[in-house]
């Protein structure tokens, strides 16, 4: 078993109980790499350096190994994301149906672009390659919950909506 | 739709009345190929991977909902409508092909999905249509779900297995095939969604029923993913061997310019063209048909299915890794007046190259969108071309 | 013989099964039958039809990614990797029609346009895959660009390998050479489509991850994204600086090697000519390295003693056996990354080059009345990795590093090219005294075993008092030849045994112990190899059992070594060895010493400096060495940790004193 430096240990004591506990659920196989990411990265919003050194060690694999699957898949990555994840559609047929308009929209109300998180942690912007509701454009991923038919006013509505939430939270 | 109208299990009652051969042979008598997009006999695939020599006598049924090809739909409105149905279909190929254990490679895009096709295993699992004894035959077979990280490449059945293996999503070389050595090296069936649904029909209304549907080539009926600009966006079914013009009167396009059948890996087709026939032995597609109006450029279309595939590849052989931001570039001088014909010239014996050089079917198919504009289109594409660079 | 194959890939599970073992191919017209699962490539080379290559190495597995090999296969819409298509069924193909030949040049020019960088300013220069491929096969124009720009990392962090990667045209031979050969992994594929690279961890310099040096990715590189790290200007000042006095060293491996760098078939040996063109570089003196392998022998062979006594008799565990080897510094940092915990099983010997260095700064020096300070003490290495050892902190114990500066074989082949001799042609000249006497043990620790079979010629004598020719027609111990990924060989001493030597009598009182014993042996190669073995031991397998177990990092041994002219291949590497076996072999027909321990200027080293003898105090300081338990874990600059320097002491005990 890797030999953690110890503040290093000591800073990631939860996330390392957590990668254990992962790997006693999903075992310790390299089958169980991108369920273990996919958890790391829904529970803690990113895959940092320390986890991603404590799941190659778990699953006997070289850090790097897990670095090319975490950069190879697009819902993988290094970098934390906001408290809501937004993936904007940007493939041909909500293209063709207004997708500029909502991206510009987007852009405007979190006063970040693609690729970016805003600065109080609430937000991430990114694109996603077809999303499969071309039935219905533009469409957007929130979170995990797929938004169908958007105009550039529901989105505005939408990032205000999730403000007052976490104010309201905070207020409560 | 002719799979809402199935009655829930009967395809695998009778399944499970026959011995595996005869599942396999009524699939093959079907003339069912397979229904994402690249045609393969669907009957021949589980045939080869009952007759390969199996490890241990493991054997993997996959089912592929990875369905990332722009413009396409069709499974995720059966996973959310039927997903039984689907279900059902994994479980007859598992009887057939001798294997214990099916695995749904779900999209990470449909992660919303995944909490009703958890419950709707647990239903089928209480039922006892899935577990140690489905519908008490002494036939044992279980489902999982894998859920994807977003990788458009992963819907290529090798980069799919690679995946589920834990590794980036990169294609493999083929020979070997999944039938011969697929998961873990075990044979292996990777079906598309709507081809595990349509096998439960046929167990459920015989073999005839489908084979009558379609053309002679091209058997039973289609799912349709139809978007752009139509009025009725949506999916649609019709028997194989349809006609464009058809599809796109019935989900309401007027004045069409061209039609993207096939999604992004597709081909453009002319409104001229628009009498040919959707089917294998035609103009072959997963399923979806991409319309575009008479007012659209269609190498701005052009540049979004090229920025796609130069962002989805996986980066391993040459031709697709760097030919695809070459004809990314090249689309873009175009655009903005910058090419010579020349410079087009080479893009197309690039796009050739591409086709049959790359190493997955991904990049083989990258660049037909691109050449078949190129051709339909060749003097609305020369315009772009400044006057002495030609 | 009959084997019974299965559809589909050999190895692999397959269809129904076929009995039959080979399979006609119709190559651009030609019948050739071949083995059922041999690749395209290797039917149209039988057919006498080259196919060129770039991602496809023969000492890894297919990928079939760059794609400049593909082919026409008669009934199949795409063209296929020659390289990594099985033939399992008769086939017919073509090697170079139209579509074939276009498809080869838009290939080549892609990779021209992803490559950065300019020939005349590449070490590879002349001896690039994608030069000849461009030559070739490419266009008389960068069709689809070229990048002027570099925008990638060039890592020149390390002091063994430097990695530009604004040349690196993707072809993964780097990858499954460091995961798959040598089973380091400091090298992975990182990100996708276009920006996928070949990178360390985190983008890290190389030197900053578990890396082991071995420099086996330079060795398969087609292009110059992976080199050494150049040191010959270090060189060429020391020569030009009046004040110093500039010595090298040249190892066996590259001497069986350095005529390759000059156009002769691989081995060829030119150790001799190589001393006139040393000379004529203006060293001022030109020294033997098998000196002080042999002086490695004798101090690793009586620790080895030592050991067994320690542990097998007094029982003390703090010794621990197996002993291993700790010639190959790509070893060494690879069980101190790996399998620290094995560290005390290392021998606490210097390499060769390390020894060797530590006697210039010291008994030379003195010797020969000359300052330290203004000896400049160079090696010539097949090994990438002894850079890396040369600037261990742990190698300065005469107050000196040991060695200034260690270069590989390609790098003193630049500098012989510069002065612009030609090598081949040079006279022969002899090595320089007082290293200049070697035995045939020193030079053999060129090959895989050769470490072993030197060790066990002086071991047997040393205890037995007899001749090992007793036991081993002249003195050949073949067990432990070859190149096979393991070898395990088991010697059982006779029931009589010697006096203990006067060199030894301080160490052991008699040899009892070992009568009748037999000793079990074990041979290793390449890292990958290496862990197995490691496995075995930690689960109590066969190879735990063993007394002495040799460990080289790369494949073949130091012939086969990262520092080694380009290419490499198992033929290279089996011709390179045949040069080493041969110059052996004529140490013996000339009447000259071939065993360690009878070698005249050793024996003078004990006489005169290393009185208190092998593994004595002056030994111990100068000779010996500590190791560094690293681990896997690789600290990043996102964490603020300071450095581990944790070494532990694992330095024989005097005996003598005991």
């Amino acid at each position: 078993m890797i030999t953690l430096p110890a503040e290093v240990e000591a800073a990631n004591a939860g996330l390392i109980e957590a990668i254990d506990d992962l790997v006693a659920e999903y075992g310790d196989d390299r089958s169980a790499l991108i369920p273990i990411l996919q958890a790391l990265r829904q529970q803690r919003r990113q895959i940092s350096d320390v986890a991603m050194q404590v799941v190659a060690d778990r699953l006997g694999i070289p850090p790097v190994d897990v670095q090319g699957v975490v950069t190879f898949y697009h819902f993988l990555d290094t970098t934390p994301t906001g408290t809501h994840v937004i993936h904007l559609c940007r493939t041909i047929s909500c293209a063709m149906a207004g997708m500029g308009a909502i991206a510009a929209r987007l852009e405007h109300e979190l006063g970040i672009s693609f690729g970016e998180t805003t600065p109080d942690g609430l937000f991430t912007l990114s694109w996603a390659n077809c999303i499969g509701m071309c039935d219905a454009p533009p469409a957007l991923l929130l979170n995990r919950q797929a938004l169908a038919r958007v105009t550039p006013d529901q989105v505005s509505e939408l990032v205000l909506g999730l403000r007052a939430e976490v104010s309201g939270m905070i207020g409560a | 739709m002719t799979l809402a109208t199935i009655e829930a299990e009967q395809g695998l009652r009778a399944a499970l009345a026959l011995d595996p051969a005869g599942v396999v042979a009524t699939i093959r008598e079907s003339g069912m190929k397979g229904r994402g997009g690249a045609g393969f006999p669907t009957g021949l695939k589980w045939q080869l991977a009952a007759e390969a020599v199996a490890p241990d006598g493991v054997r993997y049924v996959v089912c592929n909902a990875d369905e990332g090809e722009p413009g396409t739909f069709k499974d995720r409105v059966l996973l959310a409508e039927l997903p039984d149905l689907v279900f059902e279909g994994m479980t007859i190929g598992g009887y057939a092909i001798g294997s214990h254990e099916g695995i749904c490679y779900l999209r990470g895009e449909y992660v919303y999905l995944l909490a009703d096709l958890e419950a709707c295993l647990e239903r089928r699992r209480a039922a006892g249509l899935l577990g140690p004894d489905v519908a008490g035959s002494g036939f044992a077979f279980d489902i999982t779900i894998h859920l994807g990280s977003g990788a458009y490449v992963c819907g290529e059945e090798t980069a799919l297995i690679e995946s589920l293996e834990g590794r980036r999503g990169e294609p493999r070389n083929r020979p070997p095939f999944p039938v011969v050595s697929g998961f873990r090296g075990a044979p292996t069936v990777v079906n598309n969604v709507e081809t595990f649904a349509w096998a439960a029909a046929i167990l459920a209304r015989g073999a005839d029923w489908f084979a009558h549907i379609g053309t002679d080539r091209s058997t039973g009926p289609k799912l349709l993913s139809v978007s752009g600009d139509v009025q009725r966006p949506g999916v649609y079914e019709f028997p194989l061997g349809v006609s464009i013009a058809e599809v796109i009167e019935a989900a309401g396009g007027h004045d069409a310019k061209a039609a993207i059948v096939g999604g992004a890996a597709g081909t453009c087709v002319p409104a001229r063209d628009f009498g040919r026939a959707i089917s294998y032995e035609d103009v072959s597609t997963g399923g979806a048909v991409i319309v575009v109006g008479p007012w659209r450029d269609l190498l701005e279309v052009a540049e979004n299915l090229q920025w796609f595939f130069a962002n989805e590849s996986c980066g391993q052989c040459t031709p697709c890794r760097v030919g695809n931001v070459k004809l990314l570039e090249g689309i873009r001088a175009l655009r903005r007046g910058e090419l010579t014909v020349q410079q087009l010239e080479d893009m197309v014996s690039l796009g050739q190259t591409m086709r049959i050089a790359s190493k997955c079917g991904l990049g083989q198919a990258a660049p037909n969108v691109l050449l078949s504009i190129i051709e339909n289109y060749r003097s609305e594409v020369l315009g772009h071309i400044p006057v002495g660079a030609r | 013989m009959t084997t019974t194959l299965r559809l589909g890939t050999p190895g692999m599970p397959g269809g129904p099964a076929v009995t039959s073992t080979s399979v006609t191919v119709t190559v651009d017209g030609h019948e050739v039958e071949v083995p059922v699962g041999s690749t395209i490539l290797e039917a149209a080379e039988k057919a006498g039809r080259r196919i060129p290559t770039l991602c496809h190495h023969p000492d890894l597995p297919d990928v079939g990614v760059c794609r400049i090999c593909v082919v026409e296969v008669t009934g199949q819409r795409a063209l296929q990797a020659s390289c990594a298509y099985p033939i399992t069924t008769p086939i017919e193909i073509q090697t170079y029609s139209r579509r074939v030949r276009q498809a080869r040049q838009t290939i080549v020019d892609l990779m021209l346009a992803e490559h950065c960088g300019s020939c005349q300013t590449c070490g590879r220069n002349g001896n690039c895959e994608l030069q000849d491929l461009a030559a070739e096969y490419g266009s008389d124009h960068f069709r689809f660009g070229q990048r002027t720009e570099p925008t990638r990392l060039f890592d020149t962090f390390g002091p063994s390998i430097r990695r530009d990667m604004n040349k690196c045209v993707h072809c993964l031979r780097c990858i499954r050479t460091c995961a798959e050969l040598q089973g380091v992994g400091a090298l992975g594929v990182i990100g996708r489509g276009d920006s996928t690279t070949m990178s360390p961890y985190l983008t890290l310099p190389i030197s900053d991850v578990v890396c082991i040096n071995c420099g086996q990715c330079i060795n398969r590189c087609p292009t110059g994204a992976l080199q050494e790290v150049d040191n010959t200007d270090d060189v060429w000042r020391a020569i030009e600086d009046p004040t110093k006095h500039v010595v090298i060293q040249t190892a066996p491996a590259p001497r069986a090697a350095m005529g390759e760098e000059f156009g002769l078939p691989p081995g060829t040996p030119v150790t001799w000519q190589l001393n006139s063109a040393l000379r004529e570089l203006g060293f001022d003196k030109v020294f033997d390295t098998n000196f002080s392998a042999d002086l490695t022998i004798i101090e690793e062979g009586t620790e080895l003693l030592v050991r067994l006594y320690e542990n097998l008799v007094l029982g003390d565990h703090g010794r621990p056996v197996p002993q291993f080897t700790s010639c190959s510094p790509g070893w060494i940092k690879y069980l101190e990354h790996k399998y620290p915990e094995f560290a005390p099983n290392l021998s606490s010997c210097k390499s060769p080059q390390q020894m060797f260095g530590a006697l210039i700064k010291t008994w030379y020096a003195q010797k020969n009345g000359l300052d330290p300070a203004d000896v400049v003490s160079v090696s010539l290495m097949p090994c990438t990795a002894k850079k890396f050892e040369a600037h261990r902190p742990e190698m300065t114990d005469s107050g000196f590093p040991d060695v200034d500066v260690s270069l590989t074989t390609r790098e003193l082949g630049r500098m012989i090219r510069e002065l612009g001799i030609r090598l081949p042609d040079l006279p022969e000249s002899d090595f320089d005294d007082p290293f200049g006497t070697a035995s045939g043990s020193g030079v053999i620790f060129g090959a895989t075993g050769g470490v072993m079979e030197a060790a066990l010629r002086t071991v047997v004598e040393l205890v037995t008092g007899g001749k090992v020719e007793d036991l081993f027609d002249h003195a050949d111990i073949t067990p432990v030849r070859g190149f096979e990924e393991t070898r395990y060989a088991e010697i059982t001493l006779p029931d009589t045994l010697g006096p203990v030597p006067p060199l030894l009598a301080h160490l052991v009182p008699d040899w009892d112990w070992l009568r009748g014993v037999t000793l079990k042996l074990a041979v290793v190669h390449g890292t990958a190899n290496a862990q197995k073995v490691m496995e075995d031991i930690k689960a109590g397998g066969r190879f735990s059992e063993c007394h002495f177990i040799e460990f080289m990092a790369c494949p073949g041994g130091c012939l086969g070594g990262g520092g080694q002219p380009i290419p490499t291949s198992k033929e290279i590497r089996s011709a390179r060895a045949k040069a080493i076996y041969g110059e052996d072999a004529r140490y013996g027909e000339t009447g000259r010493v071939r065993k360690s321990h009878e070698n005249p200027a050793v024996l003078r080293v004990y006489e005169e400096f290393l009185t208190d003898g092998p593994c004595g105090h002056t030994s111990h300081h100068l000779l010996h060495t500590t190791y560094t338990p690293r681990g896997a874990f690789i600290a990043t600059p996102s964490m603020t940790v300071p450095a581990t320097t944790n070494a532990t002491t694992n330095a024989p005990t005097n005996g003598g004193a005991r």
